[in-house]
């Protein structure tokens, strides 16, 4: 289970389940789970279309992740935000649907590229996997207060001079970059929900962002090791592990949340970590 | 014409079945997507086709018809929807994704096991994308009685289903079960919904869903003339997209066709985008323009 190839996997993952777990608590906190929802599958559209020209396949999914996110973020302002999003992301799947139409090799890849190929990994993407991890997490880091501010309390936020326009502009293009890095590794569906998930379980456990951030990124790496060890035991999709344990996790946090407001006498600081483990 | 019609296209028996069921399923997800997009619940319009997905990848690995796995999941994704609390829209979309995620997870392993039973990888790409040529003539009664029924209840509904759209509180007040006639919507939905994934494939199912809607919502005043006018619209570009469809089997490469939901999904984000034409005009003096029917035109050339 740790031999050469598998050590690829291994830090893979990790890398994308911290990504996914930092940015995926913004992502829950702003209730912009539709936009996590379309960015990756826009980026699924440009990997298609990459490997239709003959072009690098990192190159197609920024390009059309990025695209996503300007997309949604120019047009949300015009119109609802959720039919914006709608609006955009299918029309990035009706492109994607053309491009692997039109490619030749379509089927198995359209399968990896939706539900991802983990283990399949070669060792030079690692490097450029980590490097847009490294900066989409020091991006959210800098822009943390801002990203806080006008999430939380939007109107405070412009009376103080932040643009909450701009603000999620930066949010939606960091949230491209990260997943133009982990579509290939987890698929477009299931960076979804390796984002939505542990970090929706986080919030309902603790109402403290730092520690919402971490629990998530801790729970996001449960969910990815725990699911690669068993994905390699049983041949199933690791996706499918993926799926339900990050609902698992979701469910914990709400029976936690509901346990805890019925108890609203007892204080529980310290008790979450052990629970989420 | 004759380069726009090829020759052909009226005999053909899947173009009639294509345009038949597109027909029915245009209508129904144009009607149903205009309470969506007034309620705000693209998302879950959208979670619902693909945990949908699930089913349909489910019904391929046991070997039973498509539409009956897209429905029977489309359905129990609404009633979990419902039950775990749609109605509040704080944290409405965090439980939405977490039940989409989920559902993904099981299409990823059926989809998985089915490629293993069967050796037929195109399974995934049909589920995902679906083929509105490929449908299976014996589930047409099927499909049409889904279509009529959806939109029989989103009709009957429609008086107390805007109300409460609109304002809850209100519609509470007037002794209206706001919460029954949510979870009716959400079935209908699911219905129309999986109509759709089997037409034009679950991932693109949103589009006849709130492209449309969304379309007649900015250009027709009241709730009965943007009915009409999103069942027109998605009528046409689901019309247009079948011959641009069938038309592109001689563009290139040759010999190979574009698929319909391409089409379908570009129309329909084309008609969306030009009401933005003339609409800014109209924002700033909304006094001047009563008249919806002077947006008719372009819905023509939107289409």
């Amino acid at each position: 289970m740790f031999s050469g190839f598998m050590m690829n996997t291994w830090i893979a993952a990790t890398i994308v389940a911290v990504i996914a777990g930092v940015v995926g608590f913004f992502a829950v906190l702003r209730g912009s789970t539709f936009a996590a929802h379309a960015i990756p599958n826009g980026a699924f559209a440009g990997a298609a279309g990459a490997s239709l020209l003959g072009v690098n396949t990192l190159v197609g999914l920024a390009v059309f992740s990025i695209a996503g996110a300007l997309g949604i973020g120019a047009f949300g302002r015009r119109a609802r935000h959720d039919v914006a999003t709608a609006l955009i992301l299918v029309l990035m799947l009706g492109v994607g649907a053309l491009f692997i139409s039109l490619g030749s090799q379509y089927a198995q890849e359209t399968y990896s590229l939706l539900f991802g190929e983990v283990f399949g990994i070669s060792p030079d993407v690692l490097l450029p996997i980590g490097i847009l991890g490294a900066v989409s997490v020091l991006a959210l880091a800098v822009i943390f207060r801002p990203l806080m501010l006008t999430s939380a309390m939007p109107e405070v936020a412009e009376a103080r001079g932040v643009s909450p326009q701009r603000i999620e502009m930066v949010f939606l293009l960091v949230m491209a970059l990260a997943t133009s890095m982990t579509v290939p590794v987890v698929g477009a569906l299931l960076m979804f929900s390796l984002m939505i998930g542990p970090a929706a379980a986080a919030r309902s456990f603790t109402a403290r962002p730092g520690l919402a951030v971490a629990l998530s990124v801790a729970f996001g790496l449960i969910t990815v090791w725990i699911g690669i060890a068993v994905s390699y035991e049983t041949n199933w999709p690791l996706g499918f592990f993926v799926g339900v344990l990050g609902a698992a996790f979701f469910l914990a946090g709400r029976g936690w949340a509901s346990l805890r407001g019925r108890r609203l006498t007892r204080p529980a600081r310290t008790v979450p970590a052990n629970a989420g483990a | 014409m004759h380069y726009l019609i090829e020759p052909g296209l009226w005999s053909s028996s899947p173009v009639r079945v294509a345009v038949l069921v597109g027909t029915v399923v245009a209508i129904t997800s144009a009607v149903v997507g205009v309470f969506t997009v007034t309620r705000g619940q693209s998302f879950a319009g959208h979670s619902l086709a693909d945990v949908a997905t699930t089913g349909g990848s489910g019904a391929f690995l046991v070997g039973l018809n498509q539409f009956w796995g897209f429905l029977a999941f489309g359905v129990v994704a609404a009633i979990i929807l419902e039950a775990i609390g749609v109605q509040r829209r704080r944290g409405r979309d965090v439980t939405t994704g977490v039940v989409l995620g989920a559902g993904l997870g099981l299409a990823a392993l059926f989809l998985y096991l089915g490629t293993q039973q069967s050796n037929t990888t195109g399974a995934s790409f049909t589920v995902l994308f679906g083929s509105i040529f490929v449908i299976q003539s014996s589930t047409i009664p099927a499909l049409i009685a889904c279509g009529v029924i959806a939109l029989v209840v989103i009709v009957t509904l429609s008086r107390v289903l805007l109300l409460s759209s609109l304002s809850p509180e209100v519609a509470a007040a007037r002794g209206v079960p706001v919460r029954a006639v949510g979870a009716a919507y959400l079935v209908a939905l699911a219905i129309s919904v999986s109509l759709s994934s089997v037409a034009i494939g679950a991932v693109l199912s949103t589009a006849l869903l709130i492209g449309p809607a969304a379309t007649a919502l900015r250009i027709a005043k009241g709730p009965v003339r943007a009915m009409v006018t999103a069942a027109v619209i998605g009528v046409v570009v689901t019309w247009l997209g079948i011959l641009l469809a069938y038309d592109s089997y001689y563009w290139p490469p040759h010999g190979h066709a574009w698929p319909v939901s391409f089409f379908i999904v570009a129309l329909v984000v084309l008609a969306y985008l030009l009401t933005y034409l003339h609409r800014p005009a109209r924002r700033r003096r909304p006094g001047l323009t009563g008249a919806p029917g002077a947006a008719r035109p372009e819905v023509e050339v939107g289409a």
